[in-house]
């Protein structure tokens, strides 16, 4: 198909900056009408910052927006919807406490604060009956439909709105196969009528199937646009890879599978959230866990910890099977087990109090440590170099690499025989890191079992003794020795079976 | 049907029960049930419905309002002064009464949407003003309401109280019809998810200055429907109806956390709790374990509402996450 002389929406020179991190960095890009455009890239390459720019939710720090070749700046979602620009967002936009019915209504083409548009449930009803949504409940609550059923809905949502350009971020992650397809007639419908698209999607087969041209990302900067098929998969990866460090690494020593085991996982799940997840810890062992975001990593860690209700599978720690109900038996020094969360603002650190109130805390109320004597936090400190003007000055107030030293030492403190890090390096300068991953070294050389969640495989493949790749709630891949490469991590992550891309590579 | 029962379960609860205090009230009181009895019952639960109303546009954006009774002190007692005389004189004062209602709202909404202030922090502050203007105008009790005027409003009409009249009618003409525009969805929206009503294209601070518009005309109707059963003005009201308008929209199965619950709702929780004030005073408990018995009640009654909490998966949900 020939592609129109304008684009609708073209970006020139776009940078997003938060705080300290560039989300993207000079960005040219252009979409254009009557065509599907796929958008790859790791977690964090910057595809859904682009995303949300496009649909108006937040502005570029610097750089234009071009809608139809005329600059502008996209006011919020209101002002972009407007301009046909629709977005489907990853995070859905759904209200949970709205039913199918209203939600579809809400905020629906020339409806505003006024009376309600019902034509628009007509027709939404339409098109969740031509992607297998017949059955959903207009006035069932949103809360209470599945995951694959709201994704339904935001996709009827979305082309209610008459887009001109119509943006999926991981519009189909929780849909199966069949209602996959479905979905894509409907969206190569809209392309033929015009309409462009712009599609994210970590299923390298949907993007295969669907795209007709594709753009990568990498680390905040547009790297490459092609028309679909000109490059292999092998290609494709290496283009989203990139360069390699190696020296910010400490060394790693031989692997000794036969080394004690300090946990054992047995057929764990939680939920629809994980199914049948079997891990061993063994002392001195660093084990990585990867995949994308969110396909239930996290909750491991969590379950682990006591955190979460109702897990099936068995938990053996030195050979003892144990229930880990409560945070509090899993810091237990019998347990010794430790927890660094995810997100250290909210979950790791108190942020307006001092570094000491915040390394108290996880001491505070465990038999035979001393919460109050800083003698305990003084040798993790140092070996981390935490940078402050005191011990009494509020964590706020630290940088972030700083802040997470803090939250870090908070456990370590207690001696922990078992260390649980949720991306303890996320949003951290190199220096830290290097820091934080020779502590982390040292650690596992002095008998500690160590269970890391990383979305950076650059951490799986030369910190980690071995890896457990997840895709929606299972390990796909169980990876060890010269077999952790970052193609192989990328695979596993988008599961594209070990035997298929290692026949693509050799194409390439 | 299911489905409809589930989404308002909060609500039919709310209604069950309240058919069954009503019945219990009216067979206990000593005179038994006469169109007297209940006008003066409805009356007083009607007070208390409007401002729960005024409290319910403001928690269901996922706020509070700590000035309910403060606007209904403010504009009773500015009710004490301009709703006497000619037909022409007590139209004005009425619009002026509600007027000011809303420009207390407005007032509300607009130190919560520009001023970034917690709601609950912008209404302690706020109440302590419109109280202040209230002692300003009435600095001890006074003034007079037309007693025709009142009349009309506080008796009877073929022998069905007025003020069911007027709950009828907010909820047919007033809330029915909103329900069915963008503002009405818009609030729900706003309260269960801000960032999902965003995206959704709405006009978020539009809605919830609206919404807190709305609270303070409700605050006004309350203080004017006050003045209607008094006659007159009174700047020391405030408190209690404040506290009372809180505990009604949570009894009436509004969730304190925003979006879930419905006006009707509120009216009802209303109307259980001014119920179950009644039944207590002819109920022959000793006076001064009414209180007891009545926070008894209520803080059942709250605490079924959050019973969720004990079917929460991951311990972190608990914490809101």
């Amino acid at each position: 198909m020939s592609r129109p002389e304008h684009p609708i929406v073209r970006l020139r020179g776009v940078s997003k900056v938060y705080g300290a991190t560039r989300a993207l960095s000079d960005v040219d890009f252009a979409c254009f009408g009557g065509e599907i455009h796929a958008v790859l890239g790791e977690n964090g390459a910057g595809k859904s910052t682009l995303m949300k720019l496009v649909a108006g939710v937040i502005q570029p720090t610097s750089g234009d927006i071009e809608v139809d070749s005329v600059a502008m700046r996209l006011k919020g979602p209101a002002d972009a919807m407007a301009r046909g620009l629709v977005c489907m967002f990853q995070e859905l936009s759904l209200v949970p406490d709205l039913s199918v019915r209203e939600n579809l209504m809400l905020g629906a083409v020339g409806t505003g604060l006024g009376r309600l548009n019902t034509g628009v449930v007509r027709r939404a009803q339409d098109i969740l009956a031509q992607i297998d949504g017949g059955a959903i409940g207009m006035k069932t609550r949103v809360a209470d439909l599945s995951l694959a059923e709201q994704q339904q809905v935001e996709i009827a949502k979305a082309l209610t709105r008459d887009p001109k350009l119509l943006i999926l971020d991981e519009a189909t992650s929780a849909l199966n196969a069949s209602v996959v397809e479905k979905v894509f007639q409907l969206i190569r419908a809209e392309r033929d009528r015009g309409v462009g698209v712009l599609f994210i999607s970590h299923r390298f087969h949907e993007i295969e199937s669907l795209a007709d041209r594709i753009s990568i990302f990498r680390n905040g900067t547009h790297v490459d646009t092609f028309d679909n098929g000109a490059c292999s998969y092998g290609q494709i990866i290496s283009k989203m890879v990139g360069q390699r460090i190696d020296d910010l690494f400490p060394p790693k020593p031989a692997p000794d599978p036969h080394a004690q085991e300090v946990l054992r996982l047995d057929g764990f799940g939680w939920a629809d959230t994980l199914k049948d997840v079997s891990i061993v810890l063994r002392k001195g062992q660093i084990t990585g866990l990867g995949g994308l975001d969110g396909q239930g990593q996290g909750s491991v860690l969590q379950g682990l910890f006591g955190l979460l209700r109702g897990t099936e599978g068995r938990c053996l720690v030195g050979g003892t099977p144990v229930a880990i109900n409560h945070p509090k038996h899993a810091k237990n020094p019998k347990l010794g087990i430790a927890l660094v969360p995810e997100d250290r603002k909210t979950e790791g650190l108190i942020l307006d109090q001092s570094i000491a109130q915040n390394l108290e805390l996880a001491a505070l109320g465990t038999d035979g440590i001393n919460a109050s004597d800083p003698a305990i936090y003084r040798p993790f400190l140092d070996a981390l170099e935490l940078k402050c003007d005191s011990l009494d000055q509020p964590v706020s107030q630290l940088s972030g690499g700083n802040q997470q030293k803090v939250a870090l030492t908070k456990w370590l403190a207690l001696g922990p025989r078992c260390m649980l890090l949720a991306d303890p390096t996320r949003g951290i300068d190199v220096k830290t890191k290097t820091q934080i991953y020779a502590l982390l070294r040292r650690l596992a050389e002095s008998g500690v079992a160590i269970l890391l969640v990383s979305t950076d495989y650059e951490e799986l493949i030369h910190l980690c003794d071995e890896t457990h790749v997840f895709y929606q709630g299972r390990i796909v891949r169980h990876l060890t020795g010269e077999d952790v490469t970052a193609e192989a991590i990328i695979a596993a992550s988008l599961n594209i079976p070990a035997s298929a891309q290692t026949a693509q590579s050799t194409h390439a | 049907m299911r489905n409809l029962l589930k989404a308002n379960q909060r609500e039919a609860i709310a209604i069950l029960v309240l058919a069954v205090l009503l019945t219990l009230y009216l067979t206990t009181h000593p005179t038994g049930a006469n169109t007297y009895v209940v006008t003066i019952w409805a009356n007083q639960c009607l007070i208390l419905a409007l401002a729960a109303i005024a409290q319910f546009f403001a928690v269901i954006v996922r706020g509070i309002d700590l000035s309910v009774g403060a606007v209904m002190a403010l504009t009773n007692c500015v009710a004490s002064y301009l709703v006497i005389g000619s037909g022409l004189d007590m139209a004005f004062g009425i619009a002026a009464v509600l007027a000011v209602g809303v420009a207390c709202g407005l007032f509300n909404g607009a130190l919560v949407v520009f001023g970034r202030i917690q709601p609950i922090v912008a209404t302690l502050a706020t109440a302590s003003l419109f109280t202040g203007l209230a002692l300003l105008l009435r600095p001890t009790p006074g003034g007079r309401i037309d007693y025709d005027l009142a009349d009309a409003f506080t008796l009877d009409v073929l022998g069905i109280p007025t003020a069911l009249i007027i709950a009828a009618a907010v909820i047919g003409l007033f809330w029915v019809p909103l329900r069915r525009t963008g503002l009405g969805l818009g609030l729900y929206a706003v309260g269960s998810s801000e960032q999902a009503a965003f995206q959704s294209g709405m006009p978020v601070p539009v809605i919830r200055l609206a919404s807190f518009a709305m609270g303070g005309l409700f605050a006004g109707l309350a203080g004017l429907y006050f003045s209607f059963v008094t006659t007159t003005g009174d700047a020391g009201i405030g408190p209690n109806y404040t506290l009372n308008s809180i505990a009604a929209v949570v009894l009436g199965g509004v969730a304190l956390r925003g979006g879930v619950g419905t006006l009707t709702g509120a009216m009802a929780g209303a109307f259980i709790l001014k119920t179950i004030g009644s039944l207590m005073f002819f109920s022959g408990l000793p006076p001064l374990a009414q209180p007891f018995i009545e926070g008894l009640i209520l803080a059942g009654a709250i605490a079924i509402g959050g019973a969720g909490v004990l079917r929460v998966k991951n311990r972190l949900e608990v914490f809101g996450k």
